[in-house]
């Protein structure tokens, strides 16, 4: 009888690094995992050390395989997915990075958006490559490094940096390194650097112009699912079949393949993507078109992104900084012990508000507050605080795209708080369902991989493992639900009015 | 010296006694090893129980440290909390298994459901997240009674309900069950709440060896059983499997 045959998903994310092994079923069999440090050199500044990511890539394969029983010749494909838009830049001789990578929270690049934006102004860059002007994308990332340093832009210029997304710099190394590594990225993460023209899903050269990026430096975008390469470290012989950012891996594992699809991820923040098919939709209610996978030979799918800045941020920020509960989940016991949020009303915009507001100046507020008002009450307004701008982002995608959502699929840790997705539910008037597993960052790359090894021929046997574990239905009367919206929507102005 | 409770240094010794022995002890061995008379250890041994610090076996009449003092300075587990730390154990039983997975934890009188997912397939489910399940006639209530002194306390000597025909509904037939589901490490219950459904259960141990949680699956006779209307062993090997994967999660087993 031959050996057992998996495919592999190695998610590099914000906080950790991990890798997963899945059968055929889709079922996650083995998985191994590493945090790695966050580094704050400054207010607003966050780091990451590229080389200590790579460490932990090189101890974290071997573990899954290790785990799984397997030897390395039993994974036929492995599947890179990652942290978005976090930017490293090394030295194509030395395989040292220059710098720190620099996060993709990181609002230092803010002190050269005005310089970007003299270059161009911003409905122009929107138009080129889908995205607001704001910190979080790579190219301001690269123009403030490069500004920086006189010498570094030297080099850079004579092709001897090189730039990546964490993508990048990991099959580099996964590929060789030094010794002939693959340069390379996919559209889902070139989609994210604000160097990618979505109409044409290569460099722009005005776009490179305006954010000061020599082209020497950067690296061959290849669609999501196509051969990237085959590893050479940590272990030997692996083919690297699919590259994709995670938030579209999320969409991915959801089998998310298809015009209409939708899935939205709750975890620190929120994300929710729509897949928009063959054609980028341009967003007319403050949201971001990306690029949702593309499949060798095939158009690309495109998707429209809203995200939510803080989500399960506030539940965190109500137990470590406010003490007010113990744990997370203790959030959903306290909600419950009262039945409405008693006139209280959350709007968490610690760092301004996302889509479809984008006001950067708006700050938080609790507003409603009277002497019957408990600790309950708020915990209830904090759940609701994430409901009702997921209900935002949905209507803004709504009224872009042509069709409406019919169901929400959801994924994250936050998918935990059954009252909280009964409330999102109840807010949206639509069925929110949950996958099982809700890894769905790992198993969106690992059926990428698996597409571009022939693990699973087509995507249809995918769209048969999706499985729901679980289903909340609307139960609040539209009465109800427009007058709470008409009360949360006056606490939004008010957090835009506070910040003004 | 300021004057002591005699009471209370008695049911002290008793409780320092039961804590050095391994095996529950008769009320004889307790009241020869504290020098008491009897009816005094006896007498002194009930109102323990009825704190929770001392449990009574319900076949042998021993007496044994009770739940209660392993958990004094503790808190109980949040049904929430129990969920999130669990959720992807529970899953993954209900992926493995295609039917219906819960986790359930006693509370006032039932099993009640932490976490639900889906049994394949298509089809209206409705989550029970929340419900309360009878204790006599599930398995997740089996387990938590037969592991879990403060839910056995609630069910032995209750009237038991009759909710179908092969319901557990005497004593001494549902105290072997118990002893089977302690001997086995697991539970079942065959047509016992609704005719049609069966259902698999194994304990969750917290760290400290308490069992704090049950998780199980459930669907029709016919899938979860095979020709001799026995729980399939292949499922009860897939339910004990994760009921100790969750275990070591919540820190069973893991030193300290």
């Amino acid at each position: 009888m031959s050996l057992p045959r998996y495919v592999a998903a190695l998610d590099q994310g914000t906080t950790s690094t991990r890798c997963m092994l899945f059968d055929r079923e889709g079922r996650m069999v083995s998985l191994a995992q590493r945090e790695h440090h966050q580094h704050y050199p400054r207010a607003g500044w966050v780091e990451h050390d590229p080389l200590e990511i790579w460490d932990i890539v090189c101890r974290v394969v071997p573990e899954a395989i290790a785990e799984a029983g397997a030897v390395p010749s039993q994974v036929v494909g492995l599947g890179i997915t990652n942290q978005r838009e976090t930017t490293v830049v090394w030295d194509r001789h030395t395989g040292r990075p220059v710098h720190h990578a620099i996060v993709w929270q990181d609002t230092r690049s803010s002190a050269v958006l005005p310089a970007v934006a003299a270059d161009m102004p911003e409905a122009e860059i929107q138009a080129r490559c889908g995205l607001p002007l704001v910190t979080y994308f790579s190219g301001p990332k690269v123009r403030w490094l490069l500004d920086s340093s006189p010498s570094l832009r030297e080099r850079a210029e004579r092709g001897d940096l090189l730039f990546g997304t964490m993508d990048s710099w990991l099959v580099w190394n996964l590929t060789g390194g030094v010794s002939g590594g693959a340069h390379v990225t996919d559209v889902t993460n070139a989609s994210r650097t604000m160097l990618m023209n979505l109409g044409t899903l290569d460099w722009d050269p005005e776009l490179l112009a305006a954010m000061r990026v020599p082209r020497a430096m950067l690296p061959e975008i290849r669609p999501t699912v196509s051969s990237f390469g085959t590893t050479v470290a940590p272990v030997a012989g692996i083919p690297l079949t699919a590259v994709i950012g995670d938030q579209q891996a999320s969409l991915f594992g959801q089998a998310g393949f298809d015009r209409g699809d939708a899935k939205c991820t709750f975890g620190t923040g929120g994300f929710l993507l729509l897949n928009t098919g063959s054609s980028p939709v341009r967003s007319q209610h403050g949201l971001i078109t990306t690029v949702a996978h593309a499949m060798e030979g095939e158009p690309a799918a495109y998707a429209l992104e809203g995200s939510i800045a803080v989500a399960g941020a506030l539940v965190q920020w109500f137990r470590d900084s406010l003490g007010l509960i113990r744990s997370a989940a203790e959030i959903e016991t306290q909600a419950l012990t009262v039945p409405d949020n008693g006139g209280c009303y959350v709007v968490p915009a610690f760092t301004g508000l996302y889509a479809p507001h984008w006001e950067p100046d708006a700050r938080g507020v609790i507003v409603g507050l009277t002497s019957y008002v408990t600790k309950a009450h708020l915990c209830r307004a904090v759940l609701e605080a994430t409901a009702w701008q997921t209900r935002e982002v949905v209507d803004a995608m709504n009224a872009d795209a042509s069709v409406p959502l019919t169901r929400l699929a959801v994924d994250g840790g936050m998918t935990a708080d059954n009252l909280l997705m009964q409330t999102i539910a109840d807010f949206l008037d639509i069925p929110v369902v949950r996958p099982m597993v809700a890894e769905t960052v790992s198993r969106g790359a690992a059926y990428a991989a698996g597409l571009g090894a022939g693990y699973w021929p087509d995507r249809q046997v995918l769209r048969r493992h999706w499985r729901r574990a679980a289903e909340w239905r609307p139960a609040m009367s539209a009465s109800a639900r427009e007058a709470e919206f008409a009360r949360w929507r006056r606490a939004v102005e008010l957090a835009i009015g506070w910040g003004a | 010296m300021s004057r002591t409770v005699q009471s209370v240094e008695r049911a002290a010794a008793l409780l320092r006694v039961l804590s050095a022995e391994s095996e529950p002890m008769a009320l004889g061995e307790l009241a020869a090893a504290v020098g008491l008379a009897k009816p005094t250890a006896h007498g002194l041994l009930r109102t323990l129980a009825g704190t929770g610090f001392v449990d009574q076996e319900p076949v042998t009449g021993r007496y044994l440290l009770g739940s209660g003092l392993l958990h004094l300075g503790s808190v109980t587990l949040d049904l929430n909390e129990l969920r999130s730390e669990t959720l992807n154990w529970v899953d993954t039983l209900a992926a493995r298994t295609g039917e219906e997975a819960r986790i359930a934890a006693y509370r006032d009188g039932a099993a009640v459901v932490a976490h639900h997912v889906f049994r394949a397939g298509p089809g209206v489910q409705v989550m029970d997240t929340g419900r309360a399940l009878p204790l006599h006639a599930t398995a997740l209530g089996k387990v938590l009674v037969a592991f879990d002194p403060g839910a056995a306390r609630s069910v032995i000597g209750q009237r038991l309900d009759r909710l179908t025909f092969r319901t557990i509904t005497d004593r001494a037939a549902l105290l072997r069950a118990l002893a089977d589901a302690r001997d086995t490490g697991w539970a079942s219950a065959v047509s016992e709440a609704r005719p049609e459904l069966a259902g698999i259960a194994a304990p969750v141990r917290d760290r400290g060896g308490y069992v704090v949680a049950a998780v199980g699956i459930a669907g029709p006779v016919v899938r979860l059983c095979d020709a001799r209307g026995l729980p399939r062993s292949d499922l009860v090997e897939e339910v004990v499997g994760v009921s100790r994967s969750i275990s070591r999660a919540l820190g069973h087993g893991r030193a300290a």
